[in-house]
C-alpha cells in the first residue's frame, strides 16, 4: 500500500525526445506443456512523441500480444524469446513485475477492449481514477480535483455525479470514457487503445475515436491503436503497422498503404473495409429494387414494458412505437439503429417471442398476433434465426451435424440418413468441408462457427431468416466473407432476410429496404439506395458519417490524387 | 433499504414459526408418553400410580388439554421466552438454556474468528504468493482439512497438546486455556472450506478484464489483491460463510463432547438422548434463529459489497 504514494523517480526524466517505445526484432511465445507456440516473431516497431501508429491485423495475429508486450501485462505463461523492448531509453527485456510496474500508468496508459467488463464493479468511478493520480504522487487534497479534471477531459458529463457512482450505472460508451479518463491520469507519454471501440456502437465508437485522438494532440502524448478494422486505422494514423501471423507484413503512411499495398493480405483488409472498398461511401448494393410479395409485416406495432417502481420516475417504458415494416421475399430488410433503439424488441415481436401492446403481425397474409405456443410452432418452420454471437449460440457438447440437423430432429423431419445426406448439403451451401460435421464448436473459428449457424437456420428451408447483427462479433475480412455467403444463399434460395445492425455499411452490403430506428420510433424508411445515398433525415446522416474510413476516403477525395479506385 | 430490511426480517419470524411448529409437530409423534417418561427419569414407573394421580399430573403439566390448544399454549409461551420445565431435570428449560449458552456462544465466536482468520489467510496468500511450490502446497492444503473428520482432529488435538506437550487441558469449561484446543478443532473444517472457495474465486477474479486495467495502472500486486480481488471474490465466498458459520455453531455439540466442555451442545446430546422434549425445542428454535440470523447478516453483508445488490434489493 505505502509504495502506492511515493512519487516515481526514474524513468520520467531523461530521453524526452528519444523515440518511446521500441521493439527490435521481438518474438515473443506462450509455454503450454514445455512446447513455446511463437505468437509474435521478429517485430520491429519504434513510436516517436506525438505519433499516432496503428496496428492492423485479424484475431491471431499477435497484435495484442505486442501491445501487451509494451504494457509488461503478458500472462504468466508469456515468454520473450528474441530481441529487446525498450521503454522511454530503458531496456525492460525480462525485467520483473517490480520494474515493468514503475512504467504502467504514468509512462504508457491503457484504454482496454471491452468497457463492460474493464472497471471493477465494486468500485467507485472516482476511486479507480483516484489510483492513479495518486501514484503521480499527488498531494491528497488535489486527487479528487484532478479526478474530475480526469472526467471532464475524457468528456464525461457531471464529473462529480459520475465519480460517486458505481461502473454499473454507466452506459458502455460512458464506461469506455472512464477507461480513458483513467488512462490519462497517469499523464502517460504513450496511450495504447486496444480495440478500444469494437464493443461499442458505430457512433459511439465514432465519437470515442474523435474524442481519444483530440485529447492526444492536446497533451502531445503518443498513441498506438490496436484494431482489426483498417478503416479505424485509416482515419486516424500517421502510421498504419499491418500484422499477420504474428509478423509486421507492411508499414507505412496510411496513403502508401491503402493506395499502393504491397502484399495481398493488406488487399484483403481493404476490400474487407466497406467504406475503403468504395473509395469513400457507403455504397447500397442494390439499386432498382423490383417489386416482390410481402412476407412479413409488423403494421403500427408499439410494445410497453413495466418498469420497476422509483420515486417519481415513469412506470411504463415505450420501447417501440407505432413501428410498421414489412420484408419481403426473397429481399433484405437492413434494420438499422443504435443499440437502446429497438431493434431487439421489434426482432422478437416479429418471431412471436413477445406479445406487441399495439399493432398487428402477419406472416404471409395471415394475423399471428394472437397466435398461442402450439399454434405459433408449425410456423416456425417458416422463420429461423442467426444470432449475434456464434461463440455462445451453439452448444459446446453437440457436433456440427448435430447442430444442423437439430431442427430437422425438433420437426421430425426425415430419418437418419435422409438427415445425414441434408446436413451434408448445407455444409457443402455454407462452403465447409464434409469432414467438419464431426466436429465441435470448440474446434471451430468464429466465421466457420457463424456459417454453421447459418446452415442450421437453413435446415428447414424457412421463407425467412432473421439476422441479429450476424457479423458484429467477427474480424472485418471474416465479416465480407459471411456477408458474401449470405448474399449467395438469398440468390440460390430466394430466401428473405430480415437483417439487424447498427453498422450501415454493412446494412449497405446486402439490403434491398432500409428502416432506420431511433428510441423505438421509425426515423426514415424505404429502399436502400434512397437511405444510403440521399438521407432525408439527420439521425441517418449521422450513422453514415460514423462508418470508419471514411474521413480517408474523404481526404484522399479532397487532394484529388490519382487511382483512388481501390 | 428500510423496506428491503422488513421485508427480510417479516421472512426470518416466518422460517422461526415454521421451525417451531415443524419440532412441535414431530415431538408429538413420537410414540412416548411425556408423563411415562418424565417418572422414568425420576426413577418410578407410571403403572404404580393410579389413574387419578396420572390425571392430576396431566393437568399439571397441561397434557389433558387438545393438541392444537397445547400448540398455542407453548406457541404463545415460547413468544414470551418461556419453555417450560425440562423433564428429566428439575429446573426450568429457561434457566437450563442460559445456564449453557454463554460458554457455548463463547467457544463458538472464537471458532468463526479463527475460521475467518485462517480460511481467508491462505487463500490470500495462495493466489498471492508467486513461489510456485508455495503457491502449489497452500492451494491443496484446504482440500486435506475438508476430509478429516471433526472428532478425529479433536482426538489428534488431545493427544499431541494435552498428553504429549501437556501444554493445554483436554477438558473442562474454565479459562482461555480450555478453549483453544476445542475452539481449532471447530473452526477447521470451515477454514478449509472457505480457504477453499476464496482461493478458487480469487484466482478466476486475477483473470477478469478489470484486473488487467489496475495493472495497467500500475498498482502493485498488493494493492491489486487487497483493494480490486478480494472484495469482488469474496462475494461468492460469502453465501457459504453464511452457512458455514452457522454449521460451527451446530458442530460444538460434536465438539462439546468429545473435549466433554459444558455447553448448550452437551445439553442438547443428553435432551435428545432423554427425551427431554421441552429443551429440544428449545434447542431447535436456537439453532433455527442463528441460521436466521447469519442468512439475514450475509444477506445485508451483500448490499454493502457489491452496489449492483443494493440496488436490486431497493427496486424489489
Amino acid at each position: 500500500m505505502s509504495t502506492e504514494a511515493v512519487p516515481l523517480s526514474g524513468p520520467v526524466a531523461p530521453a524526452d525526445t528519444g523515440p518511446i517505445v521500441e521493439l527490435a526484432g521481438l518474438s515473443v511465445g506462450y509455454r503450454q506443456r514445455g512446447r513455446t507456440t511463437l505468437a509474435v516473431e521478429d517485430v520491429d516497431l519504434t513510436i516517436s512523441p506525438g505519433e499516432t501508429v496503428a496496428v492492423v491485423g485479424e484475431s491471431g495475429s499477435g497484435k495484442t500480444t505486442t501491445a501487451n508486450a509494451i504494457l509488461g501485462l503478458l500472462p504468466s505463461s508469456g515468454v520473450v524469446t528474441a530481441g529487446r523492448i525498450r521503454i522511454a531509453g530503458t531496456d525492460v527485456t525480462g525485467a520483473p513485475d517490480r520494474v515493468l510496474r514503475t512504467f504502467r500508468g504514468n509512462v504508457v496508459g491503457l484504454v482496454p477492449q471491452d468497457p463492460m467488463v474493464g472497471l471493477n464493479p465494486t468500485m467507485r468511478i472516482g476511486g479507480q481514477i483516484a489510483e492513479v493520480v495518486r501514484r503521480r504522487g499527488v498531494d491528497k487534497r488535489l486527487v479528487h480535483a484532478e479526478v474530475i479534471e480526469a472526467l471532464e477531459r475524457a468528456g464525461v458529463d457531471q464529473p462529480a455525479v459520475r465519480a460517486r457512482q458505481y461502473p454499473n450505472a454507466l452506459s458502455g460508451g460512458l464506461r469506455q470514457r472512464v477507461l480513458i479518463a483513467i488512462a490519462i491520469a497517469g499523464h502517460p507519454r504513450l496511450i495504447v487503445a486496444d480495440e478500444p471501440t469494437s464493443a461499442l456502437d458505430v457512433t459511439v465508437q465514432r465519437r470515442i475515436l474523435d474524442h481519444l485522438g483530440g485529447l492526444v494532440a492536446e497533451t502531445g502524448a503518443s498513441l498506438l491503436i490496436i484494431t482489426h478494422d483498417l478503416g479505424v486505422a485509416a482515419d486516424r494514423a500517421d502510421r498504419v503497422v499491418v500484422m499477420q501471423r504474428g509478423r509486421i507484413v507492411e508499414q507505412g503512411e496510411p496513403e502508401a498503404i491503402l493506395l499502393r499495398p504491397q502484399v495481398a493480405y493488406t488487399r484483403q483488409l481493404i476490400a474487407a473495409a466497406p467504406a475503403l472498398s468504395h473509395a469513400g461511401g457507403v455504397v447500397p448494393r442494390f439499386i432498382d429494387v423490383t417489386p416482390a410479395p410481402e412476407v412479413l409485416r409488423l403494421d403500427g406495432i408499439g410494445k410497453d414494458f413495466q418498469l420497476p417502481r422509483t420515486a417519481g420516475g415513469d412506470r411504463i417504458f415505450r420501447a417501440l412505437d407505432d413501428v410498421s415494416l414489412s420484408v419481403r421475399a426473397g429481399q433484405t430488410l437492413g434494420l438499422v439503429g443504435e443499440s437502446g433503439s429497438g431493434k431487439t424488441t421489434a426482432l422478437r415481436i416479429a418471431m412471436g417471442l413477445e406479445k406487441p401492446t399495439q399493432g398487428r403481425v402477419h406472416l404471409d397474409g395471415v394475423d399471428i398476433t394472437d397466435a398461442g405456443w402450439s399454434q405459433l410452432r408449425p410456423l416456425r418452420r417458416r422463420f429461423q434465426l442467426v444470432h449475434q454471437n456464434p461463440y455462445s449460440s451453439l452448444d459446446p457438447r453437440f457436433t456440427v451435424a448435430q447442430t444442423i440437423a437439430e431442427p430437422l430432429v425438433s420437426f421430425r423431419v426425415g430419418d437418419r440418413a435422409s438427415r445425414a445426406a441434408r446436413v451434408r448439403d448445407l455444409l457443402d451451401q455454407v462452403a465447409l468441408p464434409a469432414a467438419f460435421a464431426d466436429r465441435k464448436p470448440a474446434e471451430l473459428s468464429g466465421g466457420q462457427r457463424q456459417r454453421v449457424a447459418i446452415a442450421r437456420s437453413l435446415a428447414l428451408e424457412p421463407e425467412l431468416v432473421f439476422l441479429d447483427e450476424p457479423v458484429s462479433a467477427l474480424d472485418v475480412s471474416v465479416q465480407e466473407q459471411i456477408l458474401t455467403l449470405l448474399l449467395r444463399l438469398q440468390q440460390d434460395l430466394g430466401v428473405g432476410y430480415l437483417f439487424i445492425s447498427h453498422d450501415l455499411a454493412v446494412v449497405a452490403q446486402l439490403a434491398h429496404h432500409v428502416t432506420v430506428l431511433r428510441g423505438g420510433r421509425i426515423v426514415e424508411s424505404g429502399p436502400a439506395e434512397k437511405i444510403l445515398t440521399a438521407p432525408a433525415e439527420e439521425h441517418t446522416r449521422e450513422l453514415l458519417g460514423a462508418v470508419p474510413g471514411q474521413r480517408f476516403a474523404a481526404e484522399l477525395a479532397a487532394a484529388a490524387l490519382p487511382g483512388t479506385k481501390q | 433499504m428500510p423496506r428491503y430490511l422488513a421485508g427480510r426480517v417479516a421472512q426470518a419470524l416466518l422460517v422461526l414459526w415454521a421451525a417451531y411448529t415443524v419440532t412441535f409437530i414431530i415431538l408429538n409423534i413420537l410414540p412416548s408418553d411425556p408423563i411415562t417418561l418424565q417418572l422414568s427419569a425420576g426413577g418410578a414407573d407410571v403403572s404404580q400410580l393410579t389413574a387419578v394421580q396420572v390425571h392430576d399430573l396431566k393437568a399439571h403439566y397441561g397434557l389433558d388439554d387438545p393438541v392444537v390448544v397445547q400448540y398455542f399454549h407453548h406457541l404463545w409461551a415460547a413468544l414470551h421466552l418461556d419453555f417450560g420445565m425440562s423433564l428429566t431435570q428439575n429446573v426450568s428449560v429457561g434457566s437450563l438454556i442460559t445456564d449453557k449458552l454463554p460458554s457455548t456462544i463463547l467457544l463458538s465466536a472464537v471458532a468463526v474468528v479463527i475460521m475467518l482468520v485462517l480460511g481467508t489467510s491462505v487463500a490470500f496468500l495462495a493466489t498471492y504468493v508467486q513461489w510456485r511450490p508455495a503457491r502449489m502446497l497452500l492451494a491443496r492444503l484446504p482440500a486435506v482439512g475438508v476430509s478429516l473428520p471433526q472428532f478425529f482432529v479433536g482426538l489428534l488435538l488431545i493427544q499431541v497438546f494435552s498428553f504429549s506437550l501437556t501444554w493445554l487441558p483436554a477438558t473442562g469449561t474454565h479459562g482461555w486455556r480450555s478453549l483453544v484446543l476445542p475452539a481449532i478443532t471447530l473452526a477447521l473444517p470451515g477454514s478449509a472450506m472457505l480457504a477453499q472457495l476464496l482461493t478458487r474465486s480469487l484466482s478466476d477474479t486475477w483473470r477478469e478484464p478489470y484486473i488487467v486495467t489496475a495493472r495497467a495502472k500500475g498498482l502493485s500486486r498488493w494493492t491489486i489483491q487487497v483493494r480490486h480481488a478480494l472484495r469482488n471474490a469474496s462475494l461468492p465466498a460469502l453465501t457459504l460463510l453464511g452457512v458455514v458459520v452457522a454449521y460451527t455453531v451446530v458442530n460444538s455439540v460434536v465438539v462439546e463432547v468429545v473435549f466433554t466442555r459444558n455447553g448448550i451442545g452437551q445439553l442438547a446430546q443428553q435432551a435428545v438422548l432423554g427425551q427431554d422434549v421441552p429443551v429440544v425445542q428449545a434447542i431447535v428454535l436456537i439453532a433455527a434463529t442463528l441460521f436466521v440470523a447469519v442468512s439475514l447478516l450475509v444477506d445485508l453483508l451483500y448490499s454493502l459489497l457489491d452496489p449492483r445488490v443494493a440496488r436490486a434489493g431497493r427496486a424489489a
